[in-house]
């Protein structure tokens, strides 16, 4: 090895160092931190007796929309609204009594099982409990 | 033009930095005349649009506040209060529009008259880039009002980009800013759409424009074979530069009449608790490709249908960038019609799916 390509080493090494220490950081910085959003675990979300038959409303939960829905027989169904397809927000349709995607049509039941459309996946189940008249929603994963 | 080469100013230059090279664009730059004279247009228009671009945006810049609880508001005041705010706006949405379309218009018209091939191999690849960056743009953009359509359009599009392998999950974190799309995700993309953009596609421009000076028009194979006094020509100063100008001036006038009498909306503002509502839709230069994802089936072989999706577009516009480097082992004759019949196919193919996904 002679002094020429001894330098050109060295230069060639550093340089890539260099280069590395400054695109490191860099994409790093890019890449954005953990929410601080605080873990929720339970949520009230207003009256029983408030909430009208055969409607819906979306709360969020934590950092996640959940929809809930009180069926024409007043029976009480929490779900995630985020769409399992492409991330949409979903709605509850009074008429057809389902959970319905308008992005690409994606239809899920009342128990957030998909039933047509492009969803490849239910929607995630939220428990309800009622206690004084208090609707609470509840994450079902511990 | 030749007084003012004659004239002391540019004298006074030339003596300095010798200036040769301009002379010699000025009077000796022609450009060939033929059937397909027409093509040599659409770059131009498409570059003029870039310069309608870059000047609407700056003023709205000037009242565009981003921001979860401003850039509705901000853009609702332009095309209310602002004086002529709402010419800008429009102006900026439609030239948005109209230079996609010549963009893609040009590409195709380089493509079938196969002026991409040696030498003008990384001209093709430059204006490639400059077409991928231009779709950028308008992505970027589209969100940037915080109207529905466009916050649920952005959520479709950057989930997307969570099917690409390994780094996707990883891609869609550092597009959106964090999780979910909200008002972080606006900074990034008014960062990347005023910034970012802007700076790169400038520097890719100026080298494209600088390798079609340097080269000059390309000929098509059948003017190439005229003899010599059978081939016309026209000096690019100042006669082809005079009808660009005039066909600027036609593409102007047509921007400014969409612009007056066809309204951009701006729809109501997004709310990350509202259902998405009916109709959304991508702009319709993504169409083809997001009509194409939603036909796949959920699964194929072992990949996720998205997935596959992405990673066939992926690979199809890489193929088409590195176009002018496949050399194909058949005779001239056959290559010639393997190439034209591709190239029907894949318009056929953008055309076909984007009308089909608008008749949904
Ligand atoms: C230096 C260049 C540019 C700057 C400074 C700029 C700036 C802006 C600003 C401030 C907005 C938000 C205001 C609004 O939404 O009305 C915007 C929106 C937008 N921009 Fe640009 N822009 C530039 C170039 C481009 C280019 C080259 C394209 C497309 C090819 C583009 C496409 C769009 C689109 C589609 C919107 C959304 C329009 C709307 O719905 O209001 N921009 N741009
Ligand atoms: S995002 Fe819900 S159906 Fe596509």
């Amino acid at each position: 090895m002679n002094r020429r390509k001894f330098i050109n080493g060295i230069m060639g090494i550093g340089g890539l160092g260099t280069l590395g220490a400054a695109v490191y950081p860099v994409l790093e910085y890019l890449v954005p931190p953990e929410s601080a959003e605080p873990n929720v675990s339970s949520l009230k979300i207003g009256k029983f007796s408030d909430f009208e038959m055969n409607s819906s409303k979306i709360v969020k939960f934590g950092r996640i929309p959940v929809i809930v829905v009180k069926d024409e027989k007043g029976m009480m169904h929490a779900l995630a609204a985020t769409c399992t397809h492409l991330d949409c927000i979903v709605q509850y349709r009074k008429d057809a009594k389902q959970i319905y995607c308008a992005c690409h049509n994606g239809v899920y039941d009342i128990k957030g099982r998909n039933l047509s459309g492009p969803p490849p996946k239910p929607l995630e189940q939220y428990a309800v409990k009622i206690i004084d008249d208090e609707i609470i929603i509840k994450s079902q994963k511990s | 033009m030749n007084s003012f080469l004659d004239s002391k100013t540019f004298n006074w230059l030339d003596s300095r930095y010798n200036l040769d090279p301009i002379k010699k664009l000025i009077l000796h730059k022609k450009v060939p005349v033929h059937k397909h004279t027409i093509w040599y247009y659409m770059g131009g228009v498409t570059l003029f649009l870039f310069m309608i671009q870059v000047f609407t945006g700056i003023l709205l810049l000037m009242y565009y506040q981003p921001g979860e609880s401003s850039a509705f508001e901000s853009v609702r005041l332009i095309v209310t209060k602002v004086k002529f705010g709402w010419l800008i706006r429009n102006l900026h949405s439609w030239s948005a529009n109209l230079m996609i379309f010549f963009a893609f218009v040009h590409m195709f018209s380089v493509f079938f008259t196969k002026a991409y091939e040696k030498p003008r191999e990384l001209t093709w690849v430059s204006g490639f880039l400059l077409l991928v960056l231009g779709m950028a743009f308008g992505f970027s953009g589209y969100l940037l009002p915080w109207n529905e359509l466009a916050f649920f359009a952005t959520k479709v599009g950057t989930d997307i980009v969570g099917a690409v392998p390994f780094v996707g999950e990883e891609l869609k974190l550092v597009l959106r800013g964090g999780q979910d799309v909200t008002g972080a995700t606006l900074s990034r993309f008014f960062g990347i759409h005023a910034a970012i953009l802007p700076a790169i596609f400038t520097l890719i421009l100026i080298f494209h424009l600088l390798m079609v000076q340097r080269q000059g028009m390309s000929e098509p194979e059948f003017f190439k074979k005229l003899p010599e006094n059978k081939k016309k020509y026209i000096s690019f100063l100042p006669d082809f530069a005079l009808r660009d100008f005039l066909l600027w001036l036609i593409v102007f006038y047509f921007l400014i009449f969409l612009a007056l009498f066809f309204q951009w909306d701006l729809g109501l503002k997004a709310d990350a608790l509202a259902p998405a509502p009916q109709g959304i839709k991508p702009e319709w230069y993504f169409m083809f490709m997001f009509q194409s994802l939603k036909l796949l089936p959920p699964h194929i072989w072992f990949i996720e249908g998205e997935t596959f999706g992405v990673l066939f577009f992926t690979f199809a516009g890489l193929v088409w960038m590195l176009v002018p480097f496949i050399k194909l082992k058949s005779e001239k004759f056959q290559k010639r019609n393997v190439i034209i019949i591709t190239g029907i196919v894949v318009v056929a193919f953008i055309v076909g799916m984007t009308i089909y996904g608008y008749l949904e």
